[in-house]
């Protein structure tokens, strides 16, 4: 009975009450780490990455060519059936320009990530990955980007072996 | 399946900081939702709890933690967590518990305490983001929003000021809600002006970090008549997820939402929503949230929630009130508890109870919606007198 109600419970605190101990809180670390396992797919993924490429899996219950690659279709539920490369070029279906961290700690340079559909894999198959040597106020929707490797010697079989995307010089304007 | 009806509701301030634990918070809106309905525990025949990460709270079962709080013990218990979208699956839980015909009387309580998380609550949200493909890239959760936000607008040729005219809507309605966090009028140049933290994103495009609860009792159509006399109707529910690989999606529209709502309309008999929903509660984190999900709900055509807003129909007495309660960008947004927020409020606006914040005309029927997981869940919940 919201009308009813003349006292609402909930005490509301400031910075202060914690800084001069008025109220008492106990901190706490987590630590813990873990060691995740890339999978059948990912796996695969990784280690194409390594060398340079990216690759897919194609479903031929639904003939798309998925990306991220997966063992097994979602939508048909039945195993993929192959393996197919696909290119290191793409197009930016979003992206943002981002001042702030995890932590909320703020950037002066701020980061690119953006949603790339890449080229090969069926419509609509986008990874999140980041834009790179191209100026904030000049990234575009549907900008046609390609990606940047670290040197062969540099790459450890991560989503980072590509450092980020860049325009496609041709293709501008 | 037995009808089912709302007939308690509590809600303790949202505030950025509270003193009281989670436990205790959960305690309050639990026993000001039960008072409200002249019920007490004994009345209670089992106890949903509805809570976001426990990675906020940094304790592990978090449904256990607040179980005391929540009146769970010695009771059938269940706790749900679907993200953001968690605020509004713990009525429809409570909801299917009592239409199966295994309880009678059902207690809803929803909690979450972001404070507790250092350096800021942000940080809890990493591990949502592929820890193989997508960690390494050092994400934050604002990525998702801004790039949601991104597709959204310039697929539909909507401007920030346009999305802006949201948050100082809600920010406004929250003046009203004695639960509100926020106190303060904002305009849209106050929104576009504040600071820019992941184009297309400021700071004012984003409800805050809260601390808060909220509860609502739930009952069988034998029990509700005997004890309200102005009992609120379950009429639909819905829940729908969509890809969890959300780079694979089109973020421009929420389809999940759409599956939600259709799934709560057939089961309601609603064949126009537009005309027959008097008061939607959306779900709105974001500004451009309350844009993206009034089409989802199919209250508006795709692109066109921008222009309902700038015509005034989504005020509190517009045509097609939204938001009333302030929303989560005013009132506050303790994830679980805001959720469950709007089912109260729309329990207090249906029942005539809501104060300044009453929509005007006698409302009859009123839609909550939430949303959550990686974007890709959401939860609808149609109330009705």
């Amino acid at each position: 009975m919201s009308v009813n109600i003349k006292e609402w419970p909930g005490t509301a605190l400031g910075s202060k009450d914690l800084e001069e101990g008025r109220v008492l809180t106990v901190r706490h670390r987590v630590r813990a780490e873990y060691a995740w396992d890339a999978g059948v797919a990912i796996g695969r993924y990784l280690r194409e990455l390594k060398a340079g490429r990216l690759i897919a899996r194609r479903c031929r219950g639904c003939d798309r060519i998925l990306l991220p690659p997966r063992m097994f279709c979602e939508e048909c539920f039945r195993p993929t059936d192959e393996w197919v490369y696909v290119q290191d070029t793409g197009t930016v279906n979003t992206f943002s320009v981002c001042y702030v961290r995890w932590d909320v700690a703020r950037l002066t340079e701020p980061q690119l990530p953006a949603v790339i559909h890449v080229d090969g894999a069926s419509p609509g198959m986008g990874i999140m990955h980041l834009l790179g040597e191209v100026r904030p106020e000049d990234v575009r929707i549907g900008m046609r980007v390609k990606a940047v490797w670290k040197q062969v010697e540099e790459r450890e079989g991560a989503i980072t072996d590509i450092r980020y995307w860049k325009p496609i010089a041709e293709e501008v304007g | 399946m037995a009808k089912v009806a709302v007939v308690g509701a509590g809600m303790t301030r949202f505030v950025r900081r509270a003193q009281e634990t989670g436990r205790e918070l959960a305690w309050q809106a639990a026993r000001m939702a039960l008072d409200s309905a002249g019920l007490t525990l004994k009345d209670v025949d089992a106890v949903v709890i509805g809570s976001a990460p426990d990675a906020f709270d940094g304790v592990h079962m978090k449904g256990e933690y607040l179980s005391d709080g929540s009146g769970a013990w010695h009771k059938p218990c269940i706790r749900c967590f679907v993200g953001g979208a968690t605020g509004v699956f713990a009525p429809i839980q409570g909801w299917y518990h009592i239409a199966s015909g295994q309880f009678d009387t059902v207690l809803v309580v929803c909690e979450e305490k972001m404070s507790s998380t250092y350096p800021h609550p942000q940080g809890a949200f990493i591990t949502i983001f592929d820890h193989t493909t997508e960690r390494a890239l050092g994400p934050n959760l604002l990525w998702i929003f801004a790039l949601e936000m991104n597709r959204y607008m310039t697929v539909h040729g909507i401007t920030k000021e346009e999305i802006a005219l949201v948050a100082v809507k809600n920010k406004k309605n929250a003046l009203d809600h004695p639960c509100s966090q926020l106190q303060e009028e904002v305009t849209v140049e106050d929104v576009l002006n504040s600071e820019l933290l992941a184009w297309p994103v400021n700071r004012l495009d984003v409800s805050p970090a809260s601390d808060g609860a909220a509860a609502v009792v739930m009952c069988a159509e034998h029990v509700a008549k005997r004890v309200s006399e102005r009992p609120v109707w379950v009429e639909g529910v819905g829940w729908h997820l969509d890809t969890a690989y959300w780079t694979n999606r089109d973020l421009y529209y929420p389809r999940y939402v759409e599956y939600a709502a259709r799934m709560a309309y057939e089961m309601a008999g609603i064949r126009e929503p537009r005309k027959e929903i008097h008061i939607v509660e959306p779900y709105d984190p974001f500004d451009y949230k309350e844009l993206h999900h009034l089409e989802g709900l199919l209250l508006c055509k795709r692109g066109e929630a921008a222009r309902l807003t700038a015509d005034g129909v989504t005020q509190r007495d517009g045509d097609l009130p939204v938001c009333p309660s302030g929303g989560l960008l005013g009132v506050g947004n303790p994830i679980a508890a805001a959720g469950l927020m709007k089912v109260c409020e729309l329990f207090w606006q249906l029942r005539g109870e809501a104060g300044k914040r009453q929509v005007p005309g006698t409302p009859r029927r009123g839609l909550a919606q939430a949303w959550g997981d990686l974007m890709q869940v959401g939860t609808v919940i149609i109330l009705g007198v």
